[in-house]
Parts: C-alpha cells; structure tokens; sequence
C-alpha cells in the first residue's frame, strides 16, 4: 500500500478526542466542530541498503564537485564536519547516519591513502557532547579510532587560535570559522537534515563559526525578517548564511557537502500512537494510550524526563545526495518537502500545538520555559512556507507544563537569563541592546561553554529572538496546563484547560475562531495557500 | 497614660523565646513586654526634656528583644524595665533646643536620636568618640546621671516611644522636622540615619559592584541612602546595585529607590556573579560556592548565620562585608574571610559622617532628613496600630515581608483607643 499523504481533517460529531502532546506526557483533547486538525505524511518507504545509497551520493555528486573520491589524495588534510547532538530529534536508532556516512567517507580517504583526518562535531554555541552521545554519532569504531588521538574534536567558538575571520560579506557580515576546518584542503560536512532549515550554506557558516560572525544572523531584526526560517528564499537568516557561505567558498575554502533526510518514523513500536490519527486508533493503540497516559500521571516530571530522552527514534534515511553546498541543498529541501509538506488552505484564528518533551537544544536534558517559547514559536510556529497557519493578529495555544526547570550544567545562562533579563524586559529588541553582550562575553559562561557541557552564554537570547517572528506576528499566546508563574515570565497567558485558553483568546479573535491544530511530532510543515 | 513596659522576668522571656520560633513577634503575648498604666519619667536633668510621641516605629532590633533573641552583650547596657520605642517623631512640651543649635518652640515636631551618649549623661569631659560626634560609639552608655541603656527604649529612666506619657530626651537628641516631611516619612529618620551611616561608612568606590542582602527596612533604606547619597555626590556612584529581596513587593520597592536591580534572595549571588564577571568555584550549579570575584561591598541589613555565610561568598577578594543588620550569636565558617581576607564591618547607628562632597563632617541626622525627603521613605510604613493592639502589631512586624509589608509602627495618638 502506497503511503498516504499529509491530511487536514474537519472536526465533526464522529472525530474522536485528538492527541496532544504535554511535555513528558500526552492527553486527549476534544477540539470544537470545524475545527482542523494537520497530520504529518506518513512515513516514506525507507531506503534499503543505506550504506550503497550513501556511496552511491558521494560517487555521484551534484553541482560542482567532483566524486569525493577523486578529490581525496596522499599527503593532504581532510577534516570532516558533522552534525551536533541537537539532530535528529529524538536521537535515532543505532546506526545514527552520521556513521553511516563518516565511515563511508573513511573508507574512501583510507583507500586514497589520506592520514591527516580531523573530525569536528560541528556545535555553533551549542554545548560540546558527551562522550556517550559522540559513539552514539559516530559509532564506536569511528570514536576509538579518532578520539584516543586528539583527533575528534568539538568546535569552539571561543578558542581564537583555531578560528579564521575570512572577510566580511558585501553587507558587513563578518565571516569567521574554525581554522582546521576552513585551512584543509577539502571539508566534508555531514547534515542530518530533520527539517528545510537544516544544511545548505548554514551548515559551515554557522556551525562552524564564532559568536562575532553568528551575531550577524541571530539577532532579532534577522530573525524577526525569517519568514519563514524553513522556507530559504524567505529567510533572512538563510540569506545571511548564504552570503556568508558564497564568500567561504570564494576564500577558497573547498566544501564537499552531503546531506541526508530521514523519514517521519518518529516513535518506536510501544508508541506508535502518537504517529497515528486517532480514529484509525487500534485496540492496542488505545490500550498503549491509556496505559501510558495512566503510568505518566503517577510519575515523578524527573522520572518521565528520563523514560522519554531514553527513546530512540526508528528514523530511517530516505535519501543521501553529495557534492556542491547550493546543488545538494536544492534536493535536500525538495526530498525534506516530500515527506513533511502538508497543503492546507487559508490561515486560522487560533493556532493550537502540544509541546513534546524535546527539542534541539535539551536532547538529554531538561526543557526550560525559554526551550518552551523557543519550541512552539520559533519551530512549530514556524513550520509553514507561504503564510503563517496563524494570522496576524491571532491566537497560539501550546500545551506543555512550563515548569521553571533548568540543567544547571547545561543551560547555566538560561538560569539568569531567566531570573535577570525575562523580569527586565520580554522585548527581543531591547534584550539585545542591553543585556545580550554581557552575557556572550562572561568569562564564566565562556567557560563552562569552553570545558563543560554549557551552551554559549548568548545561547537564550538566541532562542528568544528565535520567537521574534511570532512574537511580532500573533496577538496573544496562551499557554495550557503551564506553571502560571513561568508562563507569566515569559510574557504569556496561562490557563488551566483547552476550553479556559478558548475563552482567554476570545478576547482577540472575538467568539466564533476558526482554529487549527498542528498533529506535530511527527513532524510537518504546512504550505499555506 | 497606656505604656507598653519591659520588664526583666527570665519565665516571661523564656517563654517568648520559645514561642518566637513559631514565628518572630508571635511570642509576645507570653512575654516580658505589658501593656501599663504609667506616669511620664522625670526629666532627669537640666537640658532635658518631655517629648510626645507621635508615631514609632518596630525596629528589628525591637523584635529581637521581644522574641528574647537578642545577644546578652547587651546586657549590661541596657537597664529594666524599660519602655521601647526608638524610632521616634513627637512634639517637644517646652521650648527647647536641637542637637544643631536650632530653638524648638513647644509643640514644634522633633525627631529622636535616640543614643544616649555623654552629653545626655551629662559625662564631662565627653568621651573620645563623643568629642568625635561618633555617638553611635560612646563608651560610656552605662554611667553617668542616668541607668545604663544604649539608646532610649532601653534605658530605665528616659521612658521610649511606646507610651502615650511620653519619654525625655537630652537637647543633644532633637532634631527639629522640617514641615516638607509628613510625620510617617519622620518616623523613618533613625532607621534612614543608619542606613547613610553604613553606606557612608563602607569603603564604595566609584563603578563598584554593591550587594545589599536583605530587603526588610534597613536593606531597603540603605539602598535608598546609596541611591540618593549618589546622586548628589555624597558618596562614590557604584555601577551596580543589587539587592536580595524575597517578597516582590520588596523587589520593586528596591527598584524604586535606586536598586538596579532586586532578586530573590536565592538568586542574589548569581546575579553578583555575572555583574561582577566572576567564575565560580563550584561549577554551574554551585552557586552557594565562592566566586573567583564578587562584590566590592556586600552590606548585610539581615545579620542572620545564613546571610553573612551569603555575603562572604559573594564577597570579592579585599572586599568588604558590612553588617548592618543586628547579628546575634552566630556560626559562621570563616575560612573564606581569612583567606580572601575579606573586611567584616559593623554598622551601627550614626554620629557624623565625613566622605565624598563633604569638606566637614555633616550630622548623620541632617543627611538622614535629606534621603527622608527625596526618597519619601515614609512609603514604608505599611501599617500603623494604637498601642492598645500592640500583640497584632508586633506580630504584623514579625511577619511584615510575607504579609505584604515592610515598617510597622504604633501611632501613639491612638494610645488609648
């Protein structure tokens, strides 16, 4: 049987409660009638033999690139960039493609006789991996064989020796990016590309520089002009990012860029409910539902943190392709767009979403209430091309728990992002005037950035200006079932129901909303006409 | 004539001490302090005399007495029973004189200051610190022509603010109220003095990193005297003022008078970590550990183990901790303070104070009047009681940042109602 493709169901008297997610837990909600409800496509066919399919890509590259194969000799420097912990989401099963691909990759600079390797997860100012979540990427094979020599490294931004400002763009953007990697003679990066915005130019223009180039893009005049930041010609970030890659590549640096999308399988068998429309729920489905939902209610929020960053996702590759940055990235895209697009037509009043447990950045962690913003306005908001699902003027209601939480070694910034700059001001433009550099320059959070397992001190203004779109664009966002006090700080409206949020947004949207709900994890993107 | 008197009863303290631990001023239905029927004290000499209270206010060290916490240091400086009530605006009965020189017409509004130093004792020659106008200082607070006591509400013979017959005080203990301050921003005066007196006694320099710790009363007026005292160039403009605060409405009353910013208490040394750009030894989530820095001046208007513990941690090396608040006996690991070596500074009361923007040394009170205008510190007063409620007063004192508050005092006026 073919698969189905993404569906926008009418909510009448038949439709069943509809699922959404609360954090570490999930529930059924009835949603008023003609309200719709998005699903994901389901999830493609997944390739065979992942492993031909990679070799295949990097024997036949697209664009300007020779095969990988031909572009490897004895006596030069190869460094191979990869995709940090934040992708995919969850983190997939074993084999994770990063080692497929690197292994592929290796094999190929071992028969060229190529000994000067270097690999660099490629982190931005995300926090460096732990050793568990580096095998994990790569693989134990990879990781013995690199990391005991010095020769697995994690970018940072921070250690001016191994950084190199190339240039500015024609509009002033300073280019500025790991040394090894923009001195080798050929850089292959390796993306997991989850979502459109993923790969392309950004993939070395921001995952390998500095906070001076990456101050460029993530600010809030780009991100609020990213509309949306999956839809490329649209973005002013990818813009920025591409300016900035044209001129790496211009510097001569010579890039060898393979990009790879999985499927939608998002979840493992004991929860393959969540990827599935309610009505289509079997009896095990619905037993798995009630088991689960009834479990969850009685579990302590550290202990269900941990059942759920322990899933890993049965992801499967769907499509690998090589060579040149702009030409693998318009395939990419295309491919991403085949197993995510969803058309719906026109906008809604009221946009709702349940908030799951992870996102890019608290893979292994805990999501605070600036991960919370950052998940449904900066990602789920903007999963469209076109228009927003929402209109301006609109209401989102997100469903998550937004417990004033934080991993202390992980998101120390956030901590006072939280307690000092969200009591001053919510406003992302003022945020950046007056706080944003004291934080990207504290020597501490530079250090835990540098030898823990911190994010960069900027990190929380970054995922706030990630709102900034939103933020400007909805009238009010409302948030269920949240802790009220947190949900306050930042600048939201709790409420203790669904129907409780509808009354709340009433207030904008006036008595008779259209409303729609984004079925997301799995995820989807809407082309809105 | 209602008096609330103190009366030395060890049962009666005991008592209060015990059930003080439910909760500050919750023990004093059982202990030494009684609502009596008193006669006004006798002036005790020449250049003294009769002043009716108006409204006085429920210091911090008044709720340590009753709650039978405070330190026996002060044991013998102190004489019973006596009438508390040192927070002080009145009216004088008879013509009389200001510590300034200035006259006082009787009826005329005063405000006490309430040491008695050796002027009041009538101790010639004064002592040094008396000769120095450190009153705050003086070495002879159990001689002289009246019983020991250190300020009037501890003294046997001078009477305090919480009577309706009144109290007696030395010439050298009157200030005259100017008639722009309300009799609520007066009764802040004594309280305002000792927080100019901390600010002007702590070695703040120019851009300094300051942490107050503690926002009841003092902490809040300290910030308002560093604010003010700031601006007009009375003492160096730090860069930085933060201060602990627990209860919002303390947060923004902090704000409002000059803090840069208020946190909770739990969140002030993180925020002294990042303004004062410091690492910290404990890791990212070892905020209770030492800073590589800190604050230049941490001044402590709290007094408690777990406050001075708090500001030696966030205390940067060579820095100075002032205490302000009244600290009993206490355990404290002092490592840190010997090893960063780190100045541990008492506060108390005024005298004169010196500093920048000042060729002589100007009166605390004259200075305290001034941040008492600008910075309407008569805010505070939440709420004020007859004495006649004085077991609900004290106990809205004792709870005054959970419920909402922040200075209780009696309105002496009310005495009888």
């Amino acid at each position: 049987m073919s698969r189905r493709p993404g569906f926008v169901l009418e909510v009448d008297k038949s439709t069943p409660p509809t699922l959404f997610w609360n954090g570490e837990g999930f529930m059924l909600e009835t949603l008023p009638e003609g309200s719709r409800v998005i699903y994901a496509p389901e999830p493609m066919k997944a390739i065979d033999d992942p492993y031909r399919a990679i070799r295949h890509a990097l024997l036949h590259p697209v664009g300007d690139r020779d095969p990988l194969p031909a572009l490897l000799r004895p006596g030069m420097k190869l460094t191979i960039c990869f995709d940090d912990v934040s992708l995919p989401l969850p983190p997939m099963e074993a084999p994770d493609v990063r080692q497929m691909v690197i292994e592929t990759v290796l094999d190929m600079a071992a028969e060229a006789g190529v000994d000067d390797v270097v690999l660099v997860a490629a982190l931005a100012l995300h926090r460096r991996m732990t050793e568990e979540e580096l095998r994990h990427a790569l693989g134990n094979r990879v990781y013995d064989a690199f990391a005991p020599h010095g020769l697995l490294t994690q970018h940072d931004a921070e250690d001016p020796e191994n950084l190199i400002h190339l240039g500015q763009t024609d509009q002033g953007e300073d280019v500025e990016i790991n040394k090894r990697a923009a001195t080798s003679d050929l850089l292959v990066y390796v993306n997991i590309n989850l979502v459109t915005m993923d790969g392309g130019h950004k993939s070395v223009a921001t995952g390998l520089a500095s906070y001076r180039s990456l101050r460029h893009h993530h600010n809030p005049q780009t991100m609020r002009h990213s509309k949306s930041f999956m839809d490329q010609p649209s973005s002013e970030l990818h813009s920025s990012n591409w300016r900035m890659g044209r001129l790496i590549a211009d510097s001569g640096v010579k890039i060898f860029q393979i990009e790879t999308t999985l499927n939608n399988d998002t979840f493992p068998s004991n929860f393959q409910f969540l990827q599935k429309r309610e009505w289509e729920w079997s009896l095990r489905d619905r037993a798995s539902f009630a088991a689960s939902s009834a479990a969850l209610s009685k579990t302590p929020p550290r202990i269900a943190r941990q059942i759920f960053q322990s899933i890993k996702s049965p992801h499967a590759l769907t499509s690998a392709q090589a060579g040149e940055v702009e030409a693998v990235h318009a395939l990419t895209t295309s491919n991403v767009w085949a197993q995510q697009g969803v058309d719906v037509e026109g906008q809604t009043d009221i946009l709702t979403m349940g908030l799951p447990y992870i996102c890019p950045y608290n893979v292994n962690s805990i999501m605070n209430p600036i991960l919370v913003a950052c998940l449904g306005l900066g990602y789920f908001f903007n999963m469209y091309r076109g228009k927003p699902l929402v209109r301006e003027g609109g209401v989102v209601i997100m469903r998550h728990p937004t417990r004033p939480e934080f991993h202390p070694g992980h998101h120390p910034s956030y901590i006072d992002f939280y307690e000092q700059v969200l009591t001053q001001t919510i406003d992302p433009v003022q945020m950046h005037k007056e706080f944003e550099e004291s934080f990207a320059t504290d020597p501490w959070y530079v250090h835990l950035y540098r030898t823990g397992h911190a994010y960069h001190g900027v990190h929380p203004f970054y995922m706030w200006y990630w709102c900034a779109h939103a933020m400007a664009h909805v009238g009010r966002v409302i948030v269920v079932g949240g802790d009220a006090k947190a949900v306050r700080r930042l600048g939201f409206s709790p409420a203790s129901s669904l129907n409780d949020a509808l009354e709340i947004a009433s207030d904008v949207v006036g008595p008779s909303p259209t409303l729609t709900h984004m079925h997301n994890p799995p995820i989807l993107m809407s082309d809105v006409h | 004539m209602s008096t609330l008197l103190f009366e030395r009863s060890l049962p009666r303290f005991a008592a209060a001490r015990l059930v003080s631990t439910l909760g500050s001023g919750r023990g004093v239905g059982v202990g030494p302090l009684r609502l009596v029927e008193r006669e006004a004290p006798v002036v005790p000499a020449e250049g003294w005399v009769h002043v009716d209270p108006t409204l006085s206010g429920i210091c911090g060290s008044d709720l340590a007495t009753l709650d039978g916490r405070s330190s026996r240091y002060f044991e013998d400086i102190v004489s019973f029973p006596f009438v508390p009530g040192h927070e002080v605006v009145g009216t004088v009965a008879q013509d009389s004189v200001a510590a300034d020189g200035a006259a006082l017409a009787a009826g005329s509004r005063v405000v006490l200051q309430p040491v008695l130093g050796c002027a009041a004792r009538g101790i010639e020659p004064p002592c040094p610190a008396c000769q120095a106008g450190n009153v705050g200082n003086c070495g002879n607070l159990a001689f002289g022509h009246i019983r020991p006591g250190l300020q009037t509400g501890f003294c046997a013979d001078t009477g305090g603010g919480w009577s309706t017959s009144g109290l007696v005080a030395h010439s050298s203990q009157l200030y005259g109220v100017p008639e722009a301050l309300s009799d609520t921003d007066a009764v802040t005066v004594e309280p305002v003095a000792c927080a100019v007196h901390a600010v002007l006694g702590a070695p703040i320099a120019g851009g300094d990193v300051v942490a107050v710790v503690g926002a009841g009363t003092l902490g809040l007026l300290v910030t308002a005297a560093l604010g003010h005292l700031a601006s007009i160039g009375r003492c160096p403009a730090p860069s930085m003022v933060l201060v602990g605060a627990r209860y919002a409405h303390q947060q923004r009353l902090a704000r409002e008078l000059g803090g840069t910013d208020a946190l909770p208490d739990d969140q002030l040394a993180r925020a002294v970590r990042r303004h004062s750009r410091s690492l910290s030894y404990g890791g990212a989530s070892g905020m209770t550990a030492t800073l590589s820095g800190g604050a230049d001046v941490v001044i402590d208007c709290v007094g408690s183990p777990e406050s001075i513990a708090q500001s030696l941690a966030m205390v940067r090396p060579r820095g100075t901790v002032s205490l302000v608040g009244m600290p009993g006996r206490v355990t404290v690991d002092l490592a840190p303070l010997w090893h960063r070596e780190v100045r541990l500074a008492g506060a108390y009361a005024y005298g004169t104070e010196g500093g920048a923007g000042m060729d002589d040394r100007v009166s605390t009170f004259a200075l305290a009047f001034e941040v008492a205008e600008a910075q309407r510190t008569g805010r505070l007063v939440s709420a004020t009681y007859p004495l006649t409620r004085f077991e609900d007063a004290v106990a809205h004192a004792g709870a005054a940042g959970r419920r909402g508050a922040v200075k209780i005092a009696f309105d002496v006026r009310k005495g009888s109602a």
